[in-house]
């Protein structure tokens, strides 16, 4: 083993990378579609009239944001078999990502919705309008901006996690790296490439996220031009 | 199997596991609180060079994914001739990569010290060193306090991916049991519980004594 760079090394692998980078990209957003919808089921059931079972969400929700995404990850693959139910690696690694950072997203929505000004909600009241109408066109057009940021930054965040998912066998990219570096013994190369694929793709979506963030207050009146 | 015999088995196991990941939480911690206040503080210098440094190391580290640089640190570092214990590897992964997300959050602190605090120093004639050290810093605590405490538990849920590197941990006992035994729910129910009682009944209560510790330091408790 040396520490030289291998360019040829590099170059060989690079295509199987680049594709295992597509299936990394997949997983990132499936798994973040399915984290926003079940953020919001996750929302509205600690919104519910009756105190107990919004209580029982809410610890539902502080538990799987206190407990690792590995374990969950080994919990749905592993336990789940038992009770008869055979899914495949990646349905199970969806799964779980769209729990666990569905709770997270739960948390983005509420801040928002809270982030609204209590005196928005009483004068749609004060206006006798239903309260489909009060989110359709009051609430929610200004709760999106201030969820924008948590949003965008959970969306990065499942991104980086979806390596996690090579621990169950999902081939995605850092699996494909941990396959190649295994049958060719070098690791230099096959982790560092990872590395930098992550680090084009996330830079670019982080500095993407802050300048959607920018055009939806400036749409949104909450900033002036000059401020930028 | 009763869940109880389960325990009596390999609960001691577990606990042991435990151990390693409370050592791993503590030693990171430590690591990562003393790098997010250096390269935060760094960050906000008016010196390009020590700026610019401290932004590539933030970008670097909150660009990638911690596990690729917990691999990088573990398999990758020993073609360079430096190599590093699995303990040291993952401590070091972790420390290094929260600490690039708390020097983002040591920044937000110091500009969230009022404008007046700085002008008040600088009327009475502080060098930059005590005002800092006087002034600045012991105001930013009450501000980083909550939001580092988020960090510190995804900190902790972070621990569970020494496992990988072949540390000991909690993780690891747990993968290990279940692999002998096949008794996947108990296992990782189990895991999952210690880490939710290291999380919900010890880590954030400790996190919330400091955070009004720190308020109470500069008399902002009495809200």
């Amino acid at each position: 083993m040396n520490a030289e760079w291998r360019w040829d090394f590099a170059i060989e692998i690079l295509p199987q990378m680049l594709l295992a980078t597509l299936n990394t990209i997949l997983a990132a957003g499936i798994g973040y579609a399915i984290a926003t919808i079940v953020g919001l089921l996750f929302l509205l059931g600690q919104r519910t009239p009756s105190k107990i079972i919004n209580m029982f969400i809410r610890e539902i929700v502080e538990f799987i944001r206190s407990t690792p995404l590995l374990i969950q990850l080994f919990f749905v693959y592993f336990v789940l078999p038992q009770f008869g139910i055979t899914l495949s690696a990646w349905v199970c690694g969806m799964i779980t990502i769209g729990l666990h950072f569905g709770t997270y997203l739960s948390e983005v929505y509420r801040g928002a919705l809270e982030g609204v000004p209590k005196t928005q909600w009483e004068a749609c009241r004060a206006l006798n309008f239903s309260s489909v109408y009060t989110y359709r066109k009051i609430v929610l057009p200004q709760a999106f901006p201030i969820a924008i940021p948590g949003m965008g930054n959970y969306l990065v965040g499942i991104f980086k996690d979806t390596p996690l998912l090579s621990t169950i066998g999902v081939a995605e990219l850092f699996h494909a790296a941990t396959a190649v570096g295994g049958y060719h013994y070098r690791y230099l190369e096959p982790y560092t490439i990872v590395g930098l694929i992550f680090l084009t793709l996330s830079i670019p979506a982080a500095i993407w996220i802050r300048k959607i963030e920018k055009n939806v207050n400036l749409a949104q009146g909450k900033i002036k031009k000059e401020q930028l | 199997m009763s869940y109880f015999a389960f325990l009596s088995e390999h609960g001691p196991t577990m606990l042991l596991g435990t151990v390693t990941t409370v050592k791993v939480l503590i030693c990171s911690t430590i690591l990562y609180v003393i790098i997010s206040l250096i390269f935060g503080l760094m960050r906000l210098s008016k010196n390009p060079i020590i700026q610019g440094t401290a932004t590539t190391y933030i970008e670097f580290f909150r660009g990638t994914s911690l596990l690729v640089q917990l691999f990088w640190f573990y398999y990758v570092l020993p073609f360079f001739g430096l190599t590093l214990e699995a303990f040291t590897a993952g401590v070091v992964a972790i420390g290094m990569n929260f600490g690039a997300y708390g020097a983002e959050i040591v920044r937000g602190g110091v500009l969230a010290v009022p404008k007046s605090q700085w002008e008040g120093a600088f009327a009475l004639n502080f060098t930059p060193v005590k005002r800092m050290r006087k002034i600045i810093i012991p105001q930013i605590f009450p501000i980083i306090l909550p939001p580092a405490a988020n960090l510190t538990v995804e900190l902790l849920k972070a621990t569970a991916l020494v496992a990988l590197v072949t540390v000991v941990d909690l993780t690891f006992e747990a993968k290990q049991i279940n692999s002998i035994t096949w008794l996947s729910a108990q296992c990782f129910g189990t895991a999952l519980l210690i880490y939710y009682i290291i999380s919900r009944f010890f880590l954030v209560p400790f996190l919330r004594w400091l955070e009004v510790l720190a308020a109470r330091k500069v008399g902002k408790d009495k809200i």
